[in-house]
């Protein structure tokens, strides 16, 4: 399992790994926003972590077909089906890995963008919490559109037409953690748990849709 | 394959010969039903009184309503067929969700195209980013990926395996967005909006709103079957012709 | 606009929707059995009567 994990990482860190253009993909966006509504800093600041925040969701997206699509090319996706470790445990790794390497740059790059943003400190410290805790669930929900496409020749806007529904509660709850950080009278608490508990829930459905999927999509 | 008590319960409707015949049976009769329904909704929901507080638009609601009643309960038919197709892999069960899919997308389109035709008048606009619209749209969304999915496979016998995957996450994920939006409503929504739901539904709107429900229902359960019968068709009409290929490529 | 505008809208709107999926699901049921019958008359016949299982799986 370890290894499988470090084996992950590895192959998405190197080149051609997409590690780094889920990141690129991120900052783009949000660099583009303000084009689009205008240079108003007090606009900025207060759309700030919302925009944030649904860049990292795309971003999440743009790299989620590739989670099965290169062990289904080289052949591997066959031999993960038929070792004896339960294949739940298998894709719950392969989505560890996939997040730390696609996810956990963007949570590192979402101070800086807030920043951009004209967000207040506090903002940016909640968007980041929010997206260290969130962006799991993406990846894991993620996994379900990815493992059901992984038969497709060209599944990686599918995936994402696919999650995306499923993805809203996330992106709710993110978001409202989010500003009622900065907000007064709403409490930071209540939606950051339920954000939390959003996670863990996918954690266990995530896997085993897609381990489920997996199996019917390969014979 | 290990025949279980409950696929040998089944035996009988698994056949698609079988089903073939029955529904071909049961289809004209379904068919008058609906036709007499409606005929009696119709009437009724043109007769009754309107409502003191929403006028005439009231009427749009005999539409609205069984609509939205049926976007969700064609999601549980899929839900249910979807557990048939991954537990007991019961033919009929592939061919079920895959002829529901579109059948829903439509019954949902209706829904939000009648509650945006009664939002203008009552509301003013056309759309309000209320928390019932929002979980609806999502729901069409999810209704037209699973159309694309089964679409974009040549396989019809592992996409509907795979599409069955997709529709029990959906549908343990509906919950949590019906939850979620709510949420969110509570935190942006001006409180200014007329809500639908009154504390009680006068029986003068009760009785053509349940007629219309069932000719609704009726209406849903004749097309899945036509639809069903066009999916049994459609893959033995492939079916024949691969055989009929190999066939003739024996020959030569 | 009246309110009536809307409410005859919104009755045409879903006719137009149910009259569409009803025409769609029987005119493609015509097609198919057309199809089956154009088979069957070049001879290519279901394996047997009985055989209904193997043909969807």
């Amino acid at each position: 399992m370890m290894s499988l994990l470090l084996r992950d990482l590895k192959l998405s860190v190197r080149a051609g790994g997409g590690a780094l253009i889920g990141v690129l993909f991120f900052m783009t966006v949000v660099a583009v926003i303000p084009f689009g509504v205008g240079p108003d800093l007090n606009l900025l600041s207060r759309i700030g972590p919302a925009i944030v925040w649904i860049g990292a969701l795309l971003a999440a997206l743009l790299g989620l077909d590739r989670l099965f699509q290169t062990e289904r090319d080289d052949g591997s996706l066959d031999l993960i089906l038929m070792q004896e470790h339960p294949l739940v445990l298998t894709v719950l790794v392969k989505c560890v890995a996939h997040w730390v390497a696609n996810s956990l740059p963007l949570v590192v790059a979402s101070p800086l963008l807030g920043l951009f943003m004209n967000m207040s400190e506090v903002a940016i410290g909640a968007v980041a919490v929010t997206l260290l805790v969130g962006t799991p669930a993406l990846t894991f929900i993620g996994a379900v559109g990815a493992a059901v496409a992984v038969s497709l020749p060209r599944g990686g806007l599918l995936v994402s037409i696919l999650v995306l529904p499923l993805a809203i509660p996330v992106l709710i709850f993110g978001v409202s953690a989010s500003y009622a950080a900065v907000e007064d009278p709403a409490p930071f608490m209540p939606p950051f748990l339920i954000l939390l508990a959003i996670t863990m829930f996918f954690a266990v459905l995530g896997p085993l849709g897609a381990a489920l999927a997996l199996r019917n999509a390969s014979d | 394959m290990t025949q279980s008590l409950a696929i040998t319960k089944f035996s009988d409707l698994a056949n698609p010969t079988y089903f073939l015949n029955l529904s071909g049976r049961i289809l004209p009769w379904l068919g008058c039903l609906t036709a007499v329904l409606f005929a009696a909704g119709l009437y009724l929901s043109f007769t009754t009184e309107g409502d003191y507080q929403q006028g005439e638009t009231v009427r749009i609601m005999y539409v609205h309503v069984p609509a939205a009643w049926l976007s969700m309960m064609c999601y549980s038919v899929m839900a249910l067929s979807a557990i048939g197709t991954l537990v007991w892999r019961h033919p009929l069960a592939d061919v079920s969700h895959k002829a529901a899919a579109p059948l829903g997308a439509a019954f949902t389109l209706i829904a939000l195209a009648t509650g945006s035709l009664w939002g203008k008048p009552m509301w003013g606009t056309w759309w309000v980013w209320d928390a019932r619209l929002t979980s609806v749209f999502v729901l069409f969304l999810m209704y037209l990926g699973l159309i694309a999915l089964n679409r974009a496979m040549d396989d019809p016998s592992k996409a509907a395996r795979v599409s069955a995957v997709l529709i029990l996450v959906g549908f343990v994920n509906i919950p949590i967005i019906k939850f979620s939006v709510e949420w969110w409503n509570t935190l942006h929504q001006p409180a200014s909006v007329v809500r639908l739901d009154g504390p009680t539904i006068d029986p003068e709107f009760l009785i053509p709103l349940l007629v219309m429900a069932f000719a609704f229902t009726f209406l849903f359960f004749t097309l899945h079957l036509m639809a069903m019968r066009n999916e049994i068709w459609r893959r033995r009409v492939t079916a024949q012709r691969r055989m009929a290929a190999r066939m003739a490529s024996r020959e030569n | 606009m009246s309110h009536g505008f809307y409410i005859a809208l919104s009755y045409a709107i879903s006719a137009l929707i149910v009259a569409v999926m009803l025409g769609r699901i029987w005119l493609d049921g015509r097609a198919r059995q057309r199809e089956l019958a154009e088979l069957e008359a070049s001879g290519i016949r279901r394996r047997s009567s009985a055989a209904g299982k193997g043909e969807l799986a």
